[in-house]
């Protein structure tokens, strides 16, 4: 690793003051994915300025079916959260089943979403539950959010503060683990409204980020069955291939793990 | 006063070193004045050094000094070797290709060494290390081992045209293609053994230190074998001589074969000690260890195995092509022959056998011994080879394996191994009977009615620890002899000293070397030490590798332990003015039988120290030292039965059962045993389902990190049924046969023989990954 400056932000505030003062800053959100990367040698951020441990960005608010998880909450938080289980069991599985338990103790919610990994879950259940991106700057809609691999619409200094959502009448995610990293080979959050609207956000199989399939979305708005998934075909052309998956055997995992978290819902 | 000795299930006691963080391993050595080295390694996989400048890195901060190939050669460094001669068919010897510790013109594989970088801290080498600007000319790369051998392929070493290093053969040719033409049913496989990486908890790491004072050199290194690297630095890198070399092994995180090997590393920095004037440090990072640690198995073959027309196996014809990668590693020639081609008789009585086996440099990291070393590779092309055949005549794998069992010996195979002991049947009837072969079918049927895919496989093993004897290796080209040395050291007070010439890395000799002195003097474990690892404490002594520690290590002992009692009865006969031959070991004491006259075993040993009244003549003290070499190798053996469920949709493998039965001749500490065991197979079934070594076309390493070289996690693994049935070995006081690599030999066959018969589709390789299960399931429908 490079030598770099820490700071820990108590508001923020204060973070925004903390970027701005850097040479080449970088926001630390659990650092799941930025300090391994700088131990590596691949990245030298001057200064690292700690979200963390900023009040206001932590904690989990449930209001009827109103959710709003604050930025820095971790994932451990959200998996163990007993009033996000009551309205989302969905998102409280997916986070615990990210990493291992140490990894679920430091990172967090704004920093999975702000980083983008295309083998992220995070992104799947936010792109599925339509969810919000609050940001110290403005809200931005998941869909307009994440742009491509590892980019988001976030701009330079921007902070992401919180996420919210509505919470759908039902909802899953089944993730296929990479037998090595055990990221998502491929991972399908569904989540079926009340007026019979339907989201499927894939992630870990789309050669530019996590993205929404209308062929199975469609077949699903009509039939709200693990069967409707049979008929559909996903198109392996735009998916990832590389050492672990083909991109025609990630098509088939899309639709494996569409057909169990529909079941599951 | 109750004694842990031979059979007892006795807690290790190195664990609470190792359980509370007090392990002292290579890192945690430091010295005054300690400086810290990070080699430059090279980025390319082939490419000629046309200039290094390392100029800019000697004037960064905390830099003391930056070395390169070129001063190593002036100083009159030598080259690594491989210390088995091997000669091809064509009677020329092997073509070993130059393999400098510093590559001062050509580079051949990513991570080769090519200057250090010697700083006050870690940080600062590293730094410096990339101020190091290295030129290169880029030459075309071969990384594929039968692509190397064609014509017209990028050329790794002058000696070596085409790449062949040799093309060796074992067994009668003309007997097995009499056979195969006289044959009622041939089996015909192609086999694909793949390419992994060792991946010991704790990475390579070394400490050079040069005394000018004495003009004397101290390297602590992550070795087996620490007596074997001082030889080896000594009589051919020219470090230095024997005398002014001291070579110690500290705690050692795990080997699996890796760390018997010298590497680079460790003489580059006992040199660049010399050349500095201070003591000089590297520890391997993760990404170094998968870069430049000796890699195992990777193995293309074709095999033909011929049957009569009453499913008796009547030849075997092999022809393997084995990758050795850029150079030639210490022992990596013996590997793919005599660990190899010897073993392909299995547990089966085969009347012709002939291999033959090419190795090829390619431009990757150098290849050599990995857990089982050659056994892996010949069990699981013939274990696989059964199953296929006992599928394609239509009758049970059980029955094809149970009618050609070797059921007398000794036996001679027709590749050079003779067979002592051994009961084959017994533990495949163990393993079926643990694994309810006979229910296998109601289960599968339950899974179906899940959707699951169900099946088994097994797999029956033989192989071959303590290669041996000394005279016999050394017909076959060993450089060094195999045998091992002890010395027992009884102190004053009568508490016991064991010098070993084997190493400690994981086995727990620490536990069952004393359990083995306390069975025969009736003294406590903790009153026994066993020591290790340093060649300034130990007699030359050969290290641990190949399972050897318990047949070769221990019996040596056991001679020691012959010597010491002999005189003990006699000082005992005196002092007691009885026959030396009516005295008996009883409860702590040396008794004369059938009185109740009794010295001590403390007492005893004052007396030989005080020698105030010894037998006329006797030299005072009680230290014996022993030489042990095996009449032969020792052949453990066992059947092994895997069951598993796979997912037909996602190609996922679930291993719902494994059973291990194994023959281990006498057992000294069966937790222990189980314990080995238990990580054998681990590691085998890493190697089915899991472990896969891959660089892409230009020699980058594509698998140089754990997110993308998948190791066996707990949760990849059922608990296992380990049971022992055991037969003694006749060639070794103890009747020990070794345990070490079992597991990782006999399991790879088992496992893909499960999933292949659960798939309907034989056409499988390893890993076994979910694609590949997905794929070969989705073409058998």
């Amino acid at each position: 690793m490079y030598e770099t400056n820490y700071h820990r932000a108590s508001s923020v505030q204060e973070a925004v003051q903390m970027m701005g003062a850097a040479a080449e800053g970088k926001y630390l959100s659990g650092g799941m994915t930025i300090i391994p990367t700088m131990r590596q040698r691949l990245a030298a951020p001057s200064d690292l300025i700690d979200l963390r441990h900023i009040a206001e960005m932590k904690g989990i608010a449930v209001d009827g079916r109103s959710v709003r998880i604050g930025a820095a909450t971790t994932h451990e938080e959200v998996a163990t959260s007993a009033a996000l289980a009551a309205v989302c069991p969905a998102l409280c599985g997916l986070a615990g089943h990210i990493g291992d338990p140490a990894v679920r103790h430091m990172g967090t919610i704004g920093g999975s979403i702000a980083n983008n990994d295309p083998a992220a879950d995070y992104p799947a259940a936010m792109l599925g539950l339509d969810a919000v991106i609050v940001t110290d700057r403005r809200e931005i809609m998941a869909g307009d959010f994440f742009t491509g691999l590892f980019e988001t619409a976030l701009e330079e200094g921007e902070i992401i503060t919180a996420v919210r959502f509505e919470t759908p009448a039902k909802a899953a995610y089944r993730k296929f683990p990479n037998p090595a990293s055990r990221y998502a080979m491929t991972g399908v959050f569904v989540a079926r409204r009340d007026n019979g609207d339907v989201r499927v956000a894939v992630t870990g199989a789309g050669s530019n980020g996590v993205f929404r399939h209308s062929g199975l979305e469609a077949a699903l708005s009509a039939n709200w069955s693990p069967d409707a998934v049979a008929n559909v075909t996903v198109d392996a052309s735009d998916l990832l291939a590389d050492l672990h998956a083909s991109a025609a055997y990630r098509a088939n995992l899309v639709k494996v793990m569409t057909k169990r978290a529909v079941a599951a819902a | 006063m109750g004694v842990d000795g031979i059979g007892a299930r006795v807690a290790r006691k190195e664990d609470r070193r190792f359980l509370t963080g007090k392990g002292r391993y290579t890192d945690d050595m430091s010295v005054p004045g300690m400086k810290y080295a990070v080699f430059v390694r090279s980025p390319h996989a082939h490419a000629t050094i046309t200039g290094i400048d390392s100029t800019a890195a000697k004037a960064m901060p905390g830099v003391i000094d930056v070395l390169d190939g070129k001063q190593l050669l002036a100083d009159g460094i030598g080259n690594l070797i491989c210390g088995w001669m091997i000669h091809s068919k064509d009677g020329s010897p092997m073509k070993m290709g130059a393999w400098r510790p510093l590559a001062d013109r050509t580079v051949r594989y990513v991570g080769d060494a090519v200057a250090i970088v010697v700083a006050d801290s870690v940080a600062e080498a590293r730094d410096a290390a990339e101020a190091v600007v290295v030129d290169y000319d880029l030459l075309p790369v071969v990384t594929d081992p039968v692509q190397a051998l064609a014509e017209g392929q990028p050329q790794l070493h002058p000696e070596a045209p085409n790449n062949l290093i040799f093309d060796w053969e074992l067994g009668d040719a003309g007997a097995v293609d009499r056979a195969l033409g006289a044959a009622a049913h041939v089996t015909e496989l192609k086999i694909y053994n793949n390419r992994l990486s060792p991946n010991p908890m704790e990475p390579r790491a070394t400490l050079g230190i040069y005394d000018a004072g004495d003009d004397h050199y101290t390297c602590y290194t992550t070795s087996q074998n620490p007596h074997l690297a001082r030889l080896v630095m000594s009589a051919f890198y020219n470090v230095a001589p024997e005398n002014k070399l001291r070579v110690i092994a500290p705690d050692v995180g795990g080997g699996f074969g890796s760390k018997i090997y010298i590497y680079p590393e460790e003489i580059v920095c006992l040199w660049a000690s010399k050349r500095t004037g201070v003591p000089v440090k590297w520890t391997s990072d993760r990404t170094e260890a998968f870069l430049t640690d000796a890699h195992g198995r990777d193995h293309v073959s074709t095999v033909k195995m011929a049957f009569d027309a009453g499913n008796r196996i009547t030849a075997l014809k092999v022809d393997t092509i084995a990758n050795l990668g850029a150079y030639m590693s210490l022992f990596s020639s013996c590997v793919p022959t005599y660990l190899y081609a010897t073993l392909l008789s299995g547990q089966y009585d085969i009347p012709a056998i002939h291999a033959n086996v090419r190795t090829v440099y390619t431009n990757t990291a150098p290849v050599d011994a990995y857990r089982g070393a050659g056994r892996p590779e010949a069990t699981y092309l013939l274990e696989r080879t059964m199953e296929t055949a006992a599928r394609e005549l239509g009758i049970s794998p059980a029955e094809l394996r149970r009618s050609n069992f070797i059921r007398s010996f000794p036996h001679q195979t027709p590749v050079i191994m003779n067979y002592d002991a051994g009961d084959y049947e017994a533990s495949l009837n163990a393993a079926m009977t643990a694994a309810d072969w006979n229910g296998f079918a109601a289960r599968k049927a339950e899974a179906e009615r899940r959707g699951m895919k169900r099946g088994i496989g097994m797999s029956c093993y033989i192989e071959a620890c303590g290669l041996a004897p000394s005279a016999a290796v050394g017909s076959l080209g060993a450089g060094v002899g195999l045998w091992e040395s002890a010395e027992v050291r009884v102190n004053m007070v009568g508490t016991i000293e064991v010098m070993t010439g084997s190493h400690s890395h994981g086995q727990g000799h620490e536990t069952t070397f004393a359990q083995l002195v306390a069975d025969r003097f009736g003294v406590p474990i903790d009153s026994v030490n066993i020591v290790h690892g340093d060649t300034d404490k130990v007699q030359m002594g050969m290290g641990t590798y190949g399972s050897r520690s318990g047949a070769v290590g221990m019996s040596a002992i056991v001679k020691a332990l012959d010597k010491i009692e002999v005189k003990a009865k006699r000082i005992a006969a005196h002092l007691m003015e009885a026959d030396e031959n009516d005295i008996v070991f009883e409860d702590g004491s040396l008794k004369v039988a059938g009185t109740d006259k009794a010295v001590p075993w403390s007492q005893l040993a004052l007396s030989a120290y005080t020698a105030h009244n010894l037998p006329p003549g006797m030299e005072p003290g009680l230290k014996e030292g022993a030489f042990y070499d095996p009449a032969n190798f020792t052949f453990p053996a066992g059947c092994y039965i895997c069951e598993v469920e796979v997912d037909p949709e996602t190609g996922r493998t679930k291993i719902v059962q494994f059973v291990a039965a194994d023959d281990f001749g006498n057992v000294i500490n069966p937790m222990i045993v189980e314990g080995q065991v238990h990580g054998g197979v681990a590691q085998g079934i890493g190697q089915a389902l899991l472990e896969g070594v891959y660089y892409d076309d230009s020699g980058q390493l594509l698998t140089a990190s754990y997110m993308d070289y998948a190791m066996p996690r707990a949760d990849d693994l059922p608990s296992f049924k380990v049971s022992t049935s055991n037969t003694p070995c006749p060639n070794n006081p103890l009747g020990i046969k070794g345990c070490g690599e079992a597991g990782a030999i006999g399991s790879p066959p088992a496992l893909i023989n499960a999933i292949t018969d659960a798939i309907g589709n034989n056409a499988l390789t390893m890993p076994a990954t979910p694609e590949k299960v997905w794929a070969a399931a989705q073409a058998a429908n």
